[in-house]
């Protein structure tokens, strides 16, 4: 028997900022998770493209609390209450293991740091030393990578742990947000390299690797449908078709694009286009602009 | 009514079979609290023009009117709805499960209160809320909702709403009595043949029981408000939504490893 959900909630009213924040803290945890899977290989080769991901998740870190600050509104001088409950007569830190906003807050708190030393000592690291030696820091960027996929994924299940139709008729939302900020990741990582030739060794490893997020959101996206459908709430969606339309066009162009670069690969990375390539600047801009279409379809949907 | 002790819950019975759609509950409410109310608009849906609870209606008397299209012959009327609606100050409150703040929290009186100076406006008690009770008060920053007259009862003084009542559709007491006039009162309508009266947040079906439980002339869904199945806290989908999470990120650096795995030099 499919149970079909009923929702007698009121909009919590979370629009544009948060749409952003979500974005950027996609965009923040996967490009430092591709930094360090990009480290971890072992090639040298790619050591330009990692510290290029490594800029890229300090800017789009810092600017997720100044979102989430300025969402509260004429609260906005009130942010600290996340983390010191002011309760007089009861002050004390506030962590809820179970409520996704309260543990996201000090893992932003706790990736921020993490992000802001693997970016200056990625600038550092281009001025001729790094801060950490270089077998640390793998270690410290693996441990700043488990705190980017929860950063890049604990948005969705945010949404998820609530009573709003839609984010609460699915498991899948945290899980599809990382997909597709990995994604993204990967593709505006790709952008941004594509004319460095110290780091053109990895671009199309960058596009391979966005298209198996790809394929993760692709697959992730099918199951969301699957189970709000189940929920009864699928309608909620249809006027949203446009963006849900981008979203699967950014998955498209990546795989369209890593397919490509793999088929060069098989024939010997030669430079030899083996099968169909889309111009970088072309798939990441779609790549990117379909990371923010799905957050965007999923956050209007429900209010 | 009997001396307002702490320690003691308390809570609301609201007999909607009784209820006459008087608003005098919503005026009051208003008038204590000092809420300017929403601006003036017309519905077009209904004869009730307040439309739901939020920061500034605390107290909504919602108007289900089941009113046929051809007229009803003797006899075979259809019945106009009328319920007092209000904050429910539920025993698993989904509002207190997910405050980052710790904003809200039980008062001695076991009831739901949002502490103003504590609560920063980041509104996820309002995604929480089954029942769409809580409100943002744009002006304050601070998210809002019937606080079961906390000031009143610290001066030993019933809620507003309850004490302006004309027809003691709402009453105020202690929740062990206000159960016993309900089973009480539900028996005798069972008796007159009332059978589709039923209780609603009496016992601890939804959201562990409610402090401000209803008699329905309906099932629940028709006045909105979610049955027993649909009564869920929003922590269920925690652990759903962090396997999934997990899951996926295995996936995802097993994926990047294979990537970037290392090559020739070639």
């Amino acid at each position: 028997m499919v149970l079909l959900a009923e929702h007698f909630v009121r909009s919590p009213q979370w629009t544009l900022y948060i749409l952003f924040y979500f974005f950027f803290a996609g965009i923040a945890g996967g490009a430092y998770l591709v930094g360090t899977l990009l480290r971890l290989s072992g090639d040298a080769r790619d050591e330009p493209a990692a510290r290029v991901a490594f800029y890229v998740s300090f800017p789009a870190t810092v600017i997720c609390p100044i979102l989430l600050t300025a969402d509260l509104g004429v609260s906005w001088w009130k942010f600290w209450h996340m983390m010191v409950n002011v309760t007089p007569g009861d002050a004390s830190l506030n962590f809820k293991y179970w409520s996704p906003m309260s543990v996201g807050v000090w893992a932003l708190l706790a990736f921020g740091f993490f992000v802001t030393v693997s970016a200056f000592d990625a600038w550092m690291r281009n001025r001729g030393g790094g801060i950490i030696p270089m077998l640390v820091n793998r270690g410290f960027n693996v441990i700043g990578a488990v705190l980017a996929l929860f950063i890049a994924s604990y948005t969705g299940v945010l949404l998820s742990v609530s009573n709003q139709p839609v984010w609460s008729d699915t498991w899948v939302l945290g899980g599809l947000f990382l997909a597709s900020g990995l994604s993204g990741a990967a593709a505006l990582i790709a952008l941004l390299i594509r004319n460095r030739p110290d780091a053109s060794f990895s671009l199309g490893r960058l596009h391979q690797a966005d298209g198996y997020f790809s394929v993760l959101e692709l697959a992730l996206m099918i199951v969301f449908f699957i189970t709000i459908g189940a929920a009864g709430v699928v309608a909620r969606e249809l006027p949203w078709l446009p963006l849900w339309a981008i979203a699967v066009a950014g998955v498209a162009g990546s795989l369209v694009e890593a397919r490509g670069h793999m088929r060069t690969q098989v024939a010997g990375g030669s430079g030899t286009v083996a099968g169909v390539r889309l111009d970088t600047v072309v798939v990441s801009v779609l790549v990117l602009a379909g990371v923010l279409a799905l957050r965007a379809a999923v956050i209007f949907s429900a209010q | 009514m009997a001396t307002i002790k702490a320690g003691e819950s308390y809570g609301f019975f609201t007999d909607t079979s009784i209820c006459i759609g008087c608003k005098a509950c919503e005026v009051a409410c208003k008038e204590w609290n000092q809420l300017q109310g929403d601006s003036p608009t017309f519905l077009a849906d209904s004869y009730d023009n307040t439309g739901s609870l939020d920061a500034q209606n605390w107290r909504h008397v919602k108007f289900i009117e089941q009113v046929p299209d051809q007229s009803a012959t003797a006899g075979n009327g259809t019945a106009w709805l009328m319920m007092s609606d209000v904050c429910k100050h539920c025993k698993h409150a989904s509002c207190m499960d997910v405050c980052p703040t710790g904003a809200i929290i039980r008062t001695e009186f076991n009831t739901v209160f949002i502490q103003q100076d504590v609560c920063n406006g980041c509104r996820n008690c309002i995604a929480a809320c089954p029942y769409g009770v809580i409100g943002m008060n744009q002006e304050t920053g601070t998210a809002h909702k019937c606080t079961l007259c906390y000031d009143r009862l610290q001066g030993g003084l019933e809620p507003a709403c309850a004490k302006a009542c004309p027809t003691q559709s709402i009453q105020f007491g202690p929740l062990a009595e206000l159960q016993q006039a309900a089973d009480v009162r539900l028996a005798a309508l069972h008796s007159q043949g009332v059978t589709q009266a039923q209780l609603y947040g009496r016992d601890d079906k939804v959201y562990g029981g409610l402090n401000a439980f209803f008699l329905l002339m309906d099932k629940p869904e028709t006045y909105g408000l979610p049955n027993a199945e649909n009564a869920k806290l929003p922590s269920r989908n925690d652990l759903g939504g962090y396997v999934a999470s997990a899951v996926t990120a295995v996936l995802a650096v097993i994926a990047g490893l294979v990537a970037f795995r290392r090559r020739g030099m070639g």
